[in-house]
């Protein structure tokens, strides 16, 4: 890791851990004996080792120039690896969070591992911890490939990764000591929020100084889609979390917004966070990997442009879907539904895009698992979209909202889209980054494919079911006009399905156990003479993008 | 070097651009799109027309079926009260007897009350008015108040040692620790407190303490719980001679009730349910007892 860098990219990246450290110095004596000093000590524990860690490489001799003609990947195998271990942490609450619906007492009577912070856990864990480690490793690869430019620097890369992942670790041990601002998705308080601006800026830079360098005359779809979920994603998490902090030597900070404008707010930011992180991004690596491993043409690239520019504008306007019949005004909610409604049409465009590409290719899906995981996941994208616009139709969500139809919702998308793509994604480029010509076992990605998909069929139905029979039952009146049924008949009715739901999210898990097994092994099962990476074209020449000569 | 290259599968020409061995298909967007677009747009057209939806500076376009949320809402609440009026107005203006008397009502009582005693009294009485450690049953003869409705509807309005204004007051102090007996006057206490309730001495229970308890109880407890322990519905001091425990008729429970006392806290419901909810409460929980027989 610091044998990659150079010289002056060894003295900067110490500069900053010391900043760090010392930020973490102050917030501990600002904090001191609350939560805030508990983080800060960590910040500053974390920023000396990584002073330890650069130090102790530091007299390795510098990178050769010959470097600046491959692709740097470092930074893209250690982002996977560490996806991965976020993934089966954070799968495993899950897997506890639902037990613990079923089974009330698994709590332990810890107030640390109550619902409501194991909640937020696994909700972060997945989707930041997992899935935002997924993204940043990808877009690493994609961004060079398609580019057919090394990135700029060493230094940046490394510091967008484990400065990312900083942010994850204050998150979710934040959460575990009661430190949330209490909106769903943006629970870490300011001073991790204002942390993770700094490092997605440095991310937007990156991305923009490696398009600048590319090679090729165009940019390539992955990379729209890449590059709408970093500027997106900065542009909410900058809005919705603008606060004041109590003091600063206080975790807890009031929003800058209030009342039904904060809800707004709020759910732009909620919506638009599925819509550009758990979308866009994934539609990122879709576009790269699906045409990649079943070696066949994008089926057009017209559907690819208006479906980008379809979804990007219009999932701009639809958060409010989240909040119907509440304080928001009618006119606020109409807007949402309609817009929702209209999303479908490109949504599915992206679904039938990825999966007629797959045209001329489907003996491959039928014997290989890694691309059956990318086919099923568009599969889910299409069904997740579909299920999304007709649940923010007013009436439909009069009956969905607040029951496990959303639970089910979210999970037909966070499991059968979003896992299944970051799935079959890394299988495709752990042989790649690691020079292997295959994964350890493909009998183990096809353990691992079905176990994925058993698990979320299962989770997805019992949502399903238990949803709607939710919904249902608090809307049943009797002969003489008063409900039927009391909140617990409800929940009695309920545990059946949670059991249920809970074995699924076990099966889900042990697949990504399996995965990260073979995973491990790819990497350790040393080869030879590694592998050239064949799948890749070679890097021209170090040539800035200027000289790209027209007409190209 | 934008080189269009067939598609021999497909038939199509790529663009002609090329990233890292992927090529894009120039083909057109299928009609289907913009058919299916072109709907959901005619759709959302018509429903702006119709609803509530673009924002003007100082209003809103009202759309012309002139519908809105509030006052849909407070229509539906307006219907749904009328639809039950049949049988709410009878609640109200009868009597707790004569509603008691009339199966027709009960049984709405029932089917009503159900829910709404889940909801509401169920976490801490139990689904069925069982109880439970610290929470009385309702469905035995033992009332702390009393088991005259007006009583238990009275309870139910104000709560016990909660923060209404006219809630009531039940206090047993704390014997043990504000020193008041020591302990082995608490011992014998408990002794003869349990005999009350016709259990056996066990242990190192002495029988012979109870005579010399007998005093002590006349002395510190028979204000409130009676000379023979049989409670005060005025000062909502339970019957001590009988079965029934809120915390429990073992040794250990009844020491520590007399060593720490005892302040059980009931929440009102008056503001939180309507008058109506709370007279169907009073029935449905007497109805339990009654129905258990
Ligand atoms: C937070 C817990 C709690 C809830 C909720 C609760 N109660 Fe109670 N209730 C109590 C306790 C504790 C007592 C006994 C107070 C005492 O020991 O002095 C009590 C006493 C009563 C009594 C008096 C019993 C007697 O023997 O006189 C009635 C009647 C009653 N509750 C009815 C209800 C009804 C009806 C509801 C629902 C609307 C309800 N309670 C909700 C805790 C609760
Ligand atoms: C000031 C009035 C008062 C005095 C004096 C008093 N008690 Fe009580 N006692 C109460 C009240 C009121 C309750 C019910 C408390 C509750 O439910 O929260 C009670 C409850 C109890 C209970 C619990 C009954 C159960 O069902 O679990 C026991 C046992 C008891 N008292 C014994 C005694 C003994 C023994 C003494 C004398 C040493 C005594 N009390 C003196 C008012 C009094
Ligand atoms: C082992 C697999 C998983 C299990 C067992 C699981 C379980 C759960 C449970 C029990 C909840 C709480 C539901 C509730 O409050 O009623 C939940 C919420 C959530 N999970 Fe998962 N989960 C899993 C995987 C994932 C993945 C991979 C993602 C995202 C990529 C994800 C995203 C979410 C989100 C966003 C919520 C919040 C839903 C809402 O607020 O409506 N989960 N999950
Ligand atoms: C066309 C696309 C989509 C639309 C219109 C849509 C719409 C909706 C609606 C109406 C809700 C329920 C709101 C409520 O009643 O509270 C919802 C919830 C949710 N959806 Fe989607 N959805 C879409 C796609 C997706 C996808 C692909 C994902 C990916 C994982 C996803 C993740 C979620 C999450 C996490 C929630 C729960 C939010 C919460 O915590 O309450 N959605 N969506």
């Amino acid at each position: 890791m610091v044998a990659g860098l150079t010289k002056g990219e060894r003295q900067f990246a110490i500069v900053i851990s010391v900043v760090l450290a010392l930020c973490g110095l102050f917030l501990a004596g600002a904090g001191h004996q609350r939560p805030l000093g508990v983080h800060g000590l960590l910040i500053a524990f974390l920023g000396i080792a990584t002073v330890f860690v650069v130090l102790s490489g530091y007299i390795a001799p510098e990178p050769s120039e010959e470097r600046l003609s491959s692709y740097y990947d470092d930074p893209s195998k250690a982002g996977i690896i560490i996806a991965m271990i976020w993934a089966i942490f954070a799968m495993f609450i899950g897997d506890w969070v639902a037990w613990l619906l079923a089974y009330p007492e698994m709590t332990f009577d810890a107030a640390w591992a109550s619902f409501g912070r194991l909640r937020p856990v696994h909700t972060t864990g997945v989707i930041f911890g997992f899935g935002g480690n997924a993204l940043i490793a990808t877009s690493f690869h994609v961004m060079q490939r398609t580019c057919r430019a090394r990135m700029p620097d060493q230094l940046s890369p490394w510091f967008v990764l484990l400065g990312y992942n900083l942010f994850c670790i204050l998150a979710v041990s934040g959460y575990f000591i009661g430190v949330t601002q209490s909106k769903e998705y943006a629970e870490p308080e300011w001073y991790a929020d204002i942390w993770l601006v700094i490092v997605w800026v440095t991310y937007f830079v990156l991305y923009l100084r490696t398009l600048a360098r590319r090679q090729e005359p165009h940019i390539y779809v992955a990379n729209w889609y890449y590059l709408a979920f970093i500027l997106v994603v900065a542009v909410l998490h900058i809005v919705n979390n603008l606060a004041v902090p109590v003091s600063l030597g206080h975790a807890k900070s009031y929003s800058a917004f209030s009342g039904v404008q904060d809800a707004m707010t709020q759910w732009w930011y909620g919506h638009n966070a599925v819509a550009f992180f758990l979308t866009a991004g994934f539609l990122g690596m879709l576009y790269y990997y699906l045409p990649k491993r079943a070696e066949r043409p994008i089926f057009s690239y017209r559907l690819s442009i208006i479906s980008f520019w379809g979804i990007t504008f219009l999932y701009m306007w639809a958060g409010s879907h989240h909040l119907h019949y509440t304080a928001l005004p009618h006119w606020v909610q109409t807007l949402g539904m309609t817009f929702s409604v209209m999303l479908l049409v490109p949504s599915w465009a992206s679904a039938g895009n990825a999966l007629l590409t797959l045209n001329g290719a489907w003996h491959r899906v039928r014997d290989d698992a890694t691309l059956r995981f990318m086919m099923v996941a568009a599969v889910f994208y299409g069904i997740s979209t579909f299920e999304g616009s007709f649940l923010a139709i007013r009436p439909v969500n009069s009956l969905s909202h607040y029951t496990d139809w959303t639970v089910g919702h979210v999970h037909a998308g966070a499991l059968g889209w979003v896992a299944f793509i970051t799935f079959g994604s890394i299988y495709a480029v752990v042989p790649i980054l690691w020079k292997r010509e295959r994964m350890y076992s493909a009998r183990l990605v096809e353990v691992h494919f079905w176990l994925a998909l058993a698990g979320t069929l299962i989770y997805v139905f019992a949502m399903w079911n238990s949803g709607i029979i939710q919904g249902l039952m608090w809307r049943t009146y009797t002969e003489s006009g008063t409900l039927a049924y009391s909140f617990i008949d409800s929940l009695v009715a309920m545990h059946p399905y949670y059991v249920a739901r809970a074995i699924g999210g076990l099966l889900f898990l042990i697949g990504a156990a399996i995965g990260f097994y073979n995973i491990w092994m790819t990497v350790r099962t040393a080869r030879e003479e590694p592998l050239e990476p064949v799948a890749d074209r070679p890097i021209a020449s170090d040539t800035p993008a200027g000289a790209v000569q027209p007409g190209e | 070097m934008a080189v269009a290259q067939r598609d021999p599968h497909t038939g199509y020409t790529t663009t002609g651009h090329e990233w890292n061995g992927i090529t894009e298909l120039n083909r057109p967007v299928p009609k289907v799109i913009w058919l299916f677009l072109a709907a959901t747009i005619i759709f959302s057209v018509i429903y702006w027309v119709l609803m509530p939806a673009w924002p003007l500076v100082e209003t809103y376009t009202k759309g012309v079926l002139g519908v809105d949320q509030r006052s849909s809402l407070a229509e539906n609440l307006r219907i749904a009260a009328a639809d039950r009026a049949s049988w709410t107005q009878q609640i109200e203006t009868r009597n707790f007897a004569e509603i008691q008397a009339d199966d027709s009502l009960m049984q709405i009582v029932r089917n009503t009350g159900r829910p709404l005693f889940e909801d509401n009294c169920a976490t801490c009485h139990g689904m069925k008015g069982q109880g439970g450690h610290g929470f009385p049953r309702l469905t035995d003869d033992a009332w702390l108040w009393g088991a005259d409705p007006a009583t238990v509807a009275e309870t139910i309005r104000v709560g016990i040692n909660s923060t209404h204004n006219e809630t009531r007051v039940s206090q047993m102090q704390a014997f043990g620790r504000d020193g008041i007996l020591d302990r082995a006057a608490i011992l014998d206490v408990v002794t003869y407190v349990r005999s009350l309730a016709g259990a056996e001495p066990t242990g190192d229970e002495r029988s012979d303490s109870i005579a010399a308890a007998a005093e002590v109880f006349a002395a510190n407890c028979a204000a409130c719980h009676g000379e023979s322990g049989t409670g005060n519905t005025e000062l909502g001091a339970p019957d001590l001679t009988d079965e029934s425990w809120i915390y429990g008729g073992d040794r250990q429970s009844v020491y520590t009730t007399v060593y720490r006392g005892r302040q059980g806290h009931m929440p009102h419901w008056e503001g939180r349910l309507s008058a109506l909810e709370r007279k169907l409460l009073t029935l449905f929980v007497l109805d339990l007892g009654a129905t258990k027989q």
